[in-house]
């Protein structure tokens, strides 16, 4: 079983909502369509579901060409960012609908429906109607909907952006279970990095209508392609600095921080890429960098603390464990992991094995 | 807690208050003093009790009117309602096509009652208005100024003509505020255009239709203008709706006592079949 996207792309008048994109999904994995609102996973999604047909290109289902065959013949189930659910069915015909239309006869409807409802934790509410129910509750009974059908192809499109933090937290741990043992394909719609990581699996990353990487997520996010992968992998951002590497040392060209890079550069100015949670207020890693700066702003959420500060004509980012407060103006001191640096060229291509 | 005392308050209180009392208290308590009293003029009055009440509930001309109310309303609801979600089903959803729409559907709202009496009266005379000749011409035997049954046809045309738009462009705007992905998903499971209407855009559209049945009710049912400008009423009292009979006995007959206990119980009417409406209504919603 694999999803295939060949050369497809998707013009809508003179706007190119996709450009040619290809991509390959395979059996039993989750896939991660990981970019910010407008970037084109709606409508890449849309179209991998039959929803939409590609203005060129072509979708393989299984080896066999599926552009054109539409949505209810493909065996599809979707879920989206608002609460979609029938109105004036309960909970327990509304996980059914997906399988009235079918032929399954009614003890195996009841059987099916208990059991998601079980898994999802639904088996108290399925006599309510959807307005009754949490936000929480009402997205549950919407995944229960997509599960029931044994579908090939399980398309979310960022299932968790209208829950509060708390259930997005509880329902992001679970729809890793919830995927494990089925036989099907899943794609999974985010703007969010975090979900990406916690979610696993692979990922593709996009920008403005284009895929600009896709592999397995841990190695999109260690080694990205370039410099926009890396930034639509990175929340809060990637702290972005010019360098120069001349000799041994490779130096920031606003200001005299220098380290000695981990791989071998030749000397020319580069781009380095420092993930937030690579400056800290403690020393982390073998080769720790000292940088100077002057506090912004600093944040405090749970037990972390982010804390805004300039450095030459720089804004930076920086992501502690702890709580670290920092008076705005205050001088401080920070450290950053060069070993987790990533270099771009000028091109903003990756430079090097990390 | 301590609380300011400004009595100045009272002075931004004061123009409503005394708004509504000339619009609303002070003329609703002359109908009710009225009610309840015989007039010759010059400002006598001679207390008579329940006495207007008692005789309009028995008499056989309010039993009539009303039933011609009730009709008219019934058949006006059956025939706008569906009508206007149906025309609000097929009006384009993008496009040129929507604001052509929206205009051309809020035209027949803009026009005065009256006038929309008096056109339709013109367009239907039996001799020279294109709907009257026309239908003549086709061999029908077309008078709404002498047959009951042809004022009663062009009077509901002439209604359905004017109000089905306000159903369309409530139905219109509840159509719209289903989110895309309701068709999507609907369409994933394969359901049928009728399964989509019932279960997704019924249910969407519930509180709209709501308050389109409600205007649709009152205004029907308190009926005056245009059946006055297009029949008189008439022929005889074939079209002599509840209103349309209350001001011939107010102000033809100049029995103001009868009138105004009749105004009193056609205000409780509506009132009752508002409120009955609205909380069953209200009721189904907390339910669901």
């Amino acid at each position: 079983m694999s999803l295939e996207l060949k050369g497809v792309d998707k013009k809508v008048g003179d706007e190119t909502h996709i450009y040619t994109t290809d991509l390959k999904f395979e059996k039993n994995t989750i896939n991660v369509l990981l970019g910010s609102t407008l970037a084109g996973k709606t409508t890449l999604m849309q179209l991998m579901a039959g929803l939409d047909k590609p203005t060129t290109g072509e979708i393989w289902f299984n080896q066999k060409n599926v552009t054109g065959v539409k949505v209810q013949k493909r065996n599809v189930s979707m879920v989206y960012q608002q609460f979609i659910n029938y109105p004036n069915f309960t909970v327990y015909e509304n996980i059914a609908s997906p399988l009235r239309i079918t032929q399954i006869d009614k003890m195996e409807i009841d059987k099916r429906v208990n059991k998601v409802a079980e898994l999802l934790k639904l088996t108290n509410m399925l006599n309510k109607k959807p307005n009754e129910l949490s936000g929480g509750q009402q997205q549950r009974t919407a995944l229960a909907r997509a599960l029931v059908k044994d579908s090939d192809l399980i398309l979310l499109d960022e299932p968790l952006a209208n829950l509060d933090f708390k259930l997005r937290e509880e329902l992001r741990e679970e729809l890793p279970k919830l995927f494990r043992d089925r036989d099907c394909i899943v794609v999974y719609a985010t703007t969010e990095p975090s979900d990406a990581l916690l979610i696993g699996g692979y990922t593709a990353t996009l920008l403005e209508g284009k895929v600009i990487q896709h592999g397995k997520t841990l190695d999109v996010y260690n080694k990205p392609n370039n410099l926009d992968s890396a930034k639509v992998f990175s929340d809060p951002p990637m702290n972005i600095a010019e360098i120069n590497k001349k000799g041994e040392l490779c130096s920031l060209a606003t200001d005299n921080v220098s380290w000695k890079p981990n791989l071998t550069l030749k000397d020319g100015s580069y781009k380095v890429g420092i993930r937030p949670h690579n400056i800290t207020t403690y020393r982390e890693g073998k080769n720790s960098v000292e940088i100077n700066g002057k506090v912004l702003i600093s944040e405090l959420s749970g037990s972390e603390s982010m804390i805004h500060f300039t450095n030459g004509d720089l804004n930076w980012v920086s992501l502690s464990e702890g709580i670290h407060q920092k008076a705005v103006g205050e001088k401080t001191k920070l450290f950053m992991n060069s070993d987790e640096f990533l270099y771009f060229d000028s091109e903003n291509r990756l430079v090097g094995n990390v | 807690m301590n609380k300011t005392v400004n009595q100045k308050a009272w002075f931004f209180v004061i123009p409503v208050f005394v708004l509504v009392a000339f619009n609303a208290i002070i003329p609703l308590m002359t109908v009710v003093n009225y009610a309840f009293q015989e007039t010759f003029g010059n400002n006598q009055f001679m207390w008579e009790g329940t006495r207007w009440f008692k005789q309009i509930l028995i008499s056989e001309r309010f039993h009539a009117a009303l039933g011609r109310q009730v009709l008219f309303t019934l058949i006006i609801l059956a025939i706008q309602i569906p009508l206007g979600i149906f025309i609000a089903l097929n009006m384009p959803k993008e496009g040129l096509g929507v604001p052509i729409c929206l205009v051309l559907m809020s035209m027949p709202l803009l026009i005065p009652w009256n006038v929309v009496g008096a056109m339709w009266n013109i367009f239907a005379l039996p001799d020279i208005g294109f709907l009257g000749h026309s239908l003549n011409a086709l061999g029908f035997d077309y008078n709404f100024t002498q047959q009951s049954g042809d004022a009663w046809f062009t009077t509901i045309l002439m209604d359905v003509w004017h109000w089905t738009s306000l159903v369309v462009l409530l139905s219109y705007a509840g159509l719209r505020s289903i989110q895309p992905a309701y068709y999507q998903a609907a369409e994933i499971d394969g359901a049928t255009r009728w399964a989509v209407f019932r279960h997704i855009e019924l249910p969407k559209m519930k509180k709209v239709l709501t308050i389109a049945i409600l205007l649709r009710f009152m205004d029907s049912f308190m009926i005056y203008t245009e059946p006055f400008v297009l029949t008189g009423g008439g022929p005889g009292n074939a079209t002599a709706f509840l209103s349309i009979d209350l001001v011939k006995m107010a102000l033809g007959q100049f029995d103001l006592g009868p009138a105004a206990a009749m105004s009193l119980i056609y205000f409780f009417i509506v009132l009752t079949v508002c409120w009955v409406f609205y909380n069953l209504m209200m009721r189904n919603e907390s339910n669901s």
